[in-house]
């Protein structure tokens, strides 16, 4: 079934928590203005990706990061235009040209380009195929997406669209506890520190933005990058009393008579 | 005569009424009005302005009432009145529109904050081609494992009648946790 839509309602931040969340292998295929991105993922995390009719090409991104003269780019493409980027890549490392470091290091930070590239476009359709992995001449990545949803989350401004997405400042945050999550890994901010040293259930989003000083905007947008990176939850403050029932839910106080009740409802749906 | 209620919530076209109207034994009291926004009636030609208003009898001596809210924003006032003394509720979501999903967390965030009572969530319009897989609508409306996020089709009884007995077994599991 179809993972598809638009981005002015489902943006990439939020694309990609999914497919982070989901541990999802696939390509996400963007259409966007003008031009067509396509983004694979391998369980979760960022193997390749490639935008509108650009070069991709290790040669190509390796002379745009400075690491081929443009001599030497011209000469691969003119007489190794048949071998494909594994290929070229063992040849550069066999040379002692460049070490595989280098080689991923560089693809890693041209494919981070594209996703935040990506995040700018907030008109187009997307949609993800299941399984569809890079081409096999390609080199892929496996790159968290933790650090590029939260950068992804520093650029939205839309208040009214955080408001939806937290609506209320009263509860407090909890550290997920799932696995492979590290905090050490997420590149923060100075301003994202003070806020996460503060998470703890005792203390609500507004007491944070208090301690910290912070406005309901600030807050919110930092709050947001964080649960879109999957990193916290929202909680109830501990200690916080329980919502209580305005109205009486049952026409009787007694247990047995209550739990007799259920059970004459789930006899009668069930007979319906 | 005893009186129980359940609410049925959700975003704008969800499916709520349909919902309702799939095992009511009365003919659904809606208070449908014509759409005049233009967006929202390129998505259907009447919606809910304060309530829809279903019944189940289940004996001489009981009887389920079922609400359903309006889904658009500006009757919310409506709310919380309609969720005083309820059971439990039911958040419709429309598996086809992922545009109203950040929606439907907020609603369900507000309903939450009314009343500590049981709930699911019901992934509508499952049959058809655009539906996103059950899965996914976990993960993008940010629901809990523990949270019961269904398949359903409104206008199918079976699958209605399957989603309020998850939420009646789901009631009876909380009330059989708070005895221990």
């Amino acid at each position: 079934m179809a993972l598809r839509g638009n981005l002015r309602d489902f943006n990439i931040t939020q694309l990609l928590n999914l497919i982070n969340l989901a541990c999802k292998t696939g390509t996400l295929v963007v259409d966007g203005p003008g031009e067509t991105a396509k983004v694979a993922f391998r369980e979760g995390k960022l193997a390749y990706a490639e935008i509108g009719n650009e070069d991709g090409s290790l040669a190509s991104v390796l002379h745009r990061a400075k690491r081929l003269s443009l001599g030497q780019y011209k000469s691969i493409r003119q007489s190794a235009s048949h071998i494909s980027d594994k290929e070229l890549g063992l040849l550069l490392i066999n040379a002692g040209y460049l070490s595989q470091e280098d080689i991923l290091t560089n693809l890693q930070q041209h494919f981070t380009d594209i996703v935040q590239r990506l995040f700018t476009w907030v008109e187009g359709f997307f949609h993800f195929e299941n399984d569809q992995l890079p081409p096999n001449d390609r080199i892929s990545v496996r790159l968290d997406l933790e650090n590029l949803i939260i950068e992804g989350s520093r650029q939205l401004r839309e208040w009214e669209q955080l408001q939806d997405e937290i609506p209320s400042l009263d509860m407090a945050l909890k550290f997920t506890d799932r696995p492979g999550t590290n905090m050490r890994n997420i590149n923060l901010s100075v301003e994202e520190w003070r806020v996460v040293s503060y998470i703890n259930p005792r203390n609500t989003i507004r007491q944070i933005a208090s301690a910290t000083k912070k406005n309901d905007l600030e807050m919110r947008r930092i709050v947001y990058g964080l649960l879109q990176a999957g990193l916290v939850e929202v909680t109830r403050q501990q200690g916080a009393p329980p919502p209580t029932p305005s109205a009486r839910v049952f026409p009787t106080e007694n247990k047995r008579e209550q739990k007799s009740l259920i059970n004459r409802l789930i006899n009668r749906i069930r007979s319906l | 005569m005893q009186t129980v209620k359940m609410v049925v919530t959700g975003p704008f076209s969800a499916g709520k009424t349909e919902f309702i109207r799939s095992v009511s034994e009365i003919d659904v009291v809606s208070t449908e009005r014509k759409i005049s926004g233009v967006q929202e009636k390129a998505v259907k030609e009447s919606t809910t302005v304060a309530m829809d208003f279903g019944r189940i009898t289940v004996d001489d001596d009981l009887v389920l009432y079922l609400f359903g809210t309006p889904g658009q924003r500006r009757f919310d006032f409506m709310w919380e009145i309609l969720s005083e003394g309820m059971l439990g509720f039911v958040v419709m979501v429309d598996s086809t529109r992922p545009e109203t999903f950040r929606e439907a967390r907020s609603i369900l965030e507000t309903f939450r904050a009314y009343a500590p009572t049981p709930y699911v969530v019901a992934a509508n319009k499952q049959d058809k081609r655009d539906a996103w897989e059950i899965d996914d609508m976990r993960h993008a409306l940010r629901l809990d494992s523990k949270v019961k996020l269904i398949s359903c089709i409104a206008t199918d009884r079976d699958s209605v009648k399957a989603i309020l007995l998850e939420l009646l077994y789901s009631i009876l599991n909380e009330m059989e946790n708070g005895e221990k």
